[in-house]
C-alpha cells in the first residue's frame, strides 16, 4: 500500500489535534448521529436482518476459502463478454497497468468514480505523473480534491466539512478546475448539489475513459455491479468508450443470486436507505450500450497477506458499508484523518494495519485506537467480529509473532514502545509468585502513598499520559482480611 | 512468473494449499453451506396491495407517481411533457406508438451514432422497464426495446418510466434478482438522482435527471 500518509504521527498525537477542532467535532458529531439513527429504522424494517447478516458472513467466508477458484471463475466469465482482466500483485503495479492502459487511448484526462480500491493504490497521483488529469466526480470525492483535502469517511470522504466550508472550497478551487462555481453560491446543499452538476457536466460529456471500483463482482457471470446515488457512476460507467475498474480481490461472490443478500443489506447499512437510486451492474461489454472496451485490474496489495492470517482474514468480509465508522465514539470525536489510511475508523483500525503491515508508527497504533465497546459488531452488515481482530492485532504488535508479508512469512519482532509494558507483566509475575515480596512492597506503597507522584517516571510516563495514577489505600486488602478475619493459610 | 501466478500462489500457501487440491468443493455443491433462511418477501400482500406499496415508496424518495389504464395513457404523458414545458422527448426504438400519439413534443429517435452531447440537448424521455420492486420502490431497467440504451435515461433531466401494473411488479429483492437476466445491463433506480454528501442528509438532484415520474399503467 504506497498511499500511507507519510510522516504521519501515531493516532494518539492526530487524535489530540482532532479533539480540539471543535468546528470537525460538531460537523461530524452532526452527521454520524444523523446517520445512526435513520440506520436503526431502515433496518428495523427488515424482520430477517439478522439471518440476512449470517448470510452475507457465510456467502463471503465460502468465497475467501476458495478464492482462487473464484477469480479463476470469474476472470473466464469476463473474457468471455467481451473484457480483459489484469492482474497486480500490489498498488504500484496496478497505477502502472491502469497508466498504460490510459496512454494507449491517446487521451489524458479521464473521469472516475468513487473508488476505495484506487485511493488506496494512490492512483490519481500516479496519473498526474505521467500527465493524465483524473477528475473526481462523486460529490464527496470533488470536495476533497477541489480542496487539496484527505478523505476522512469510507462513504462521504468530505464529512469532515460543513456546508459554508464546501461553498467556500466550490467557489475558491472550481475555476481552476473547469466550470467555475455560479456567482453568489449559497450554502444550502441544494444549490451546492447544482453547482457539482454543472462544473462535472462537461466532463462527463467529452469524457472516452473512465476509470471505477466495484462493490462486488459475480464470478459465475463476470458481472460488477457498482452502488451510487449521484449518478455520476452512471455517467462514468456508460458514456465513456473506455472502462478501467480496478477492484480489491476480496470483492468477488460466487453468484448472481448472491446479490440479493447484499442489494439488501449495504444501502441499509450505507446511507440508511431501502435502496440507493442507482445501481449498476454490467457484463463484459454490450453492443451499441456502453463502453466498446472493457478491463478489470484485480487488486492484491497485501489482500493475501491478510488472507493468511486465519483471526484476521475475517476483515476481508468487508463490503465498505461504514456503519462502523458511524457509530463508533472513538471516531466521532477523533475524524478520519486520525487513522492516516483511506479506510478509517473501526474497519480501517483492523484493515490497514493488516493490508500495510505494522511497521510505521501510525500502522502500529491503530489497533489501540479503540475503546472495544463492540457497537461496530453489532451493526457490520457481515459480521466482522472487530474487537475480536483488534485484541489480535495488539497481541502481534506488543509480543510478535508471525505474519505474512507479501506472500512470505516471516516473525514479526516485538514493537520496540512495548517493552516497558513488557518489562512491567514480567515484574507483576514475579510479585504475583511471590507471596512475601507482594506483601512487603504492598506495605511499602502504602507508608509512601503520600509521596504518590501525578505522573510515573521513566518508562511508565508514556502510560500516564492518558490515565491518572489510582489512589494508594491506606492498607493492602490482604493485610485488612488479616486484621477482619485472622491469618490466613 | 506472470502477477496472475504471483496473486493465485499466495492465496493457495494462505489458506494452506499447495495447488488446486481437494478442497471442499466450491461452485454449488460447496455454496449449499450457505444458510438461506432470509424471506423471500417480507410480509403477505394482495397484488393490489404490492402496487400500493410501490407506489408509497417510490413517492418516499420524491418520484412522482401516476396511475392511468392504456386509454388514458397518451393525455397523460402528454399532460406530463406540456406540464414540464419540454420541447423534444427522447423515445427507445420499441416504444409502443400510441403513448406518445397525443405528445406535442418533438420526437427524437436515439440512434447509435447519437452522442452525449446531442441527448444532452433533449428535454424529457419515456420509456418501460423490466420489472419493479415493491418493497424498496426501484425501477430496474435491463435494456429492452421500449427501455432503449442506458445512457438515455441518464442525460435528459426528466424521465417518465412506465410500469405495468401489477404484471411488472414483484414484491422484494429477491424475486426481482431471480428474473432478471444478468447477460443484460441492469439500471436499478430508485428515485432521482440524489445525494448523501453534505452533512450525510439525502438531497435530491444531482448527475441523473432530477425528475422521475413513473407512470403505474393497469385496470383502473
Amino acid at each position: 500500500m504506497t498511499a500511507t500518509h507519510l510522516g504521519m504521527p501515531a493516532f494518539p498525537a492526530a487524535a489530540r489535534e482532532a479533539v480540539r477542532d471543535d468546528v470537525l467535532r460538531a460537523n461530524l458529531r452532526r452527521a454520524t448521529h444523523t446517520i445512526r439513527d435513520k440506520r436503526a429504522r431502515a433496518v428495523a424494517e427488515l424482520a430477517d436482518w439478522d439471518r440476512l447478516r449470517a448470510a452475507g458472513k457465510a456467502v463471503k467466508d465460502h468465497t475467501l476459502r476458495h478464492l482462487d477458484h473464484y477469480l479463476l471463475q470469474l476472470e473466464e466469465a469476463v473474457t468471455a463478454a467481451g473484457g480483459t482482466v489484469h492482474w497486480a500483485a500490489d498498488a504500484d503495479e496496478a497505477n502502472r497497468i491502469v497508466t498504460d492502459l490510459v496512454l494507449a487511448t491517446g487521451e489524458r484526462e479521464l473521469v472516475k468514480v468513487k473508488s476505495m480500491a484506487t485511493q488506496e493504490t494512490g492512483l490519481n497521483e500516479a496519473l498526474e505523473a505521467a500527465g493524465i488529469a483524473a477528475y473526481e466526480t462523486d460529490l464527496a470525492e470533488l470536495i476533497v480534491q477541489l480542496g487539496h483535502d484527505r478523505p476522512s469517511h469510507i462513504l462521504v470522504p468530505a464529512i469532515h466539512r460543513n456546508r459554508a466550508e464546501i461553498r467556500d472550497v466550490f467557489r475558491a478551487e472550481m475555476g481552476g478546475w473547469g466550470r467555475p462555481a455560479p456567482d453568489g453560491l449559497g450554502d444550502d446543499p441544494r444549490e451546492l448539489a447544482e453547482a457539482a452538476r454543472l462544473h462535472l457536466r462537461e466532463k462527463f460529456l467529452r469524457a472516452k475513459v473512465a476509470v471505477s471500483g466495484a462493490n462486488f463482482m459475480v464470478a459465475e457471470t463476470g458481472t460488477l455491479v457498482v452502488f451510487e446515488s449521484e449518478g455520476n457512476g452512471r455517467m462514468c460507467l456508460t458514456l465513456p468508450e473506455t472502462l478501467i475498474s480496478v477492484v480489491g480481490i476480496e470483492k468477488v461472490v460466487p453468484t448472481f443470486r448472491d446479490l440479493e443478500i447484499f442489494l439488501q443489506t449495504l444501502p441499509r447499512s450505507s446511507t440508511a436507505e431501502r435502496m440507493n437510486p442507482y445501481t449498476t451492474m454490467w457484463t463484459g461489454t454490450t453492443d451499441g450500450d456502453g463502453p466498446a472496451a472493457f478491463h478489470l485490474v484485480l487488486l492484491d496489495n497485501g489482500r493475501t497477506d491478510t488472507l493468511a492470517d486465519e483471526v484476521g482474514r475475517q476483515a476481508l468480509r468487508c463490503i465498505r458499508c461504514s456503519a462502523c465508522l458511524n457509530v463508533c465514539p472513538v471516531y466521532e470525536r477523533a475524524g478520519g484523518h486520525a487513522y492516516g489510511s483511506v479506510y478509517p475508523g473501526p474497519i480501517g483500525a483492523i484493515l490497514s494495519p493488516q493490508l500495510r503491515g505494522t511497521d510505521s508508527e501510525i500502522d502500529a497504533s491503530l489497533p489501540y485506537a479503540s475503546t472495544l465497546c463492540g457497537a461496530c459488531y453489532d451493526v457490520c452488515p457481515v459480521a466482522i467480529d472487530i474487537p475480536e481482530v483488534l485484541v489480535h492485532l495488539r497481541e502481534r504488535v506488543a509480543q510478535g509473532g508471525p505474519v505474512t508479508r507479501d506472500g512470505i512469512r516471516v516473525r514479526l519482532r516485538p514493537a520496540h514502545g512495548r517493552t516497558a509494558e513488557r518489562a512491567a507483566m514480567r515484574a507483576a509475575r514475579l510479585l504475583l509468585d511471590h507471596p512475601g515480596a507482594l506483601r512487603a512492597g504492598e506495605r511499602l506503597l502504602a507508608r509512601a502513598r503520600r509521596m504518590r507522584p501525578r505522573r510515573l517516571p521513566g518508562p511508565g510516563r508514556a502510560w500516564t499520559d492518558t490515565r491518572e495514577l489510582p489512589e494508594l489505600p491506606a492498607e493492602s486488602f490482604r493485610d485488612w482480611w488479616t486484621r477482619e478475619r485472622g491469618t490466613p493459610q | 512468473m506472470t502477477s496472475r501466478d504471483v496473486v493465485l500462489g499466495r492465496i493457495r500457501r494462505a489458506l494452506g494449499e499447495r495447488g488446486p487440491g481437494p478442497r471442499p468443493s466450491p461452485g454449488p455443491a460447496g455454496a449449499a453451506e450457505i444458510p438461506r433462511d432470509y424471506l423471500a418477501v417480507h410480509g403477505a400482500r394482495t397484488p393490489a396491495e404490492t402496487v400500493d406499496l410501490l407506489a408509497a415508496h417510490l413517492a418516499e424518495y420524491r418520484a412522482r407517481v401516476h396511475r392511468t389504464d392504456e386509454d388514458g395513457l397518451p393525455a397523460l404523458l402528454a399532460d406530463l411533457l406540456a406540464r414540464r414545458g419540454a420541447r423534444t422527448v427522447l423515445v427507445p426504438p420499441g416504444l409502443p406508438a400510441h403513448w406518445l400519439a397525443a405528445a406535442e413534443p418533438a420526437h427524437v429517435q436515439d440512434r447509435a451514432e447519437s452522442t452525449a452531447r446531442q441527448l444532452d440537448a433533449v428535454d424529457s424521455v419515456v420509456t418501460g422497464c423490466a420489472l419493479a420492486v415493491a418493497e424498496t420502490g426501484t425501477l430496474v431497467l435491463d435494456g429492452g426495446p421500449e427501455q432503449g440504451r442506458r445512457r438515455i435515461t441518464l442525460i435528459p433531466d426528466h424521465h417518465i418510466c412506465v410500469v405495468r401494473v401489477p404484471g411488472q411488479v414483484v414484491d422484494s429483492v429477491p424475486r426481482a434478482v431471480a428474473l432478471l437476466d444478468p447477460a443484460r445491463p441492469l439500471t436499478w433506480i430508485s428515485g432521482p438522482s440524489a445525494t448523501s454528501d453534505i452533512e450525510l442528509d439525502r438531497v435530491e438532484g444531482v448527475h441523473g435527471p432530477r425528475t422521475l415520474d413513473v407512470v403505474l399503467l393497469g385496470a383502473q
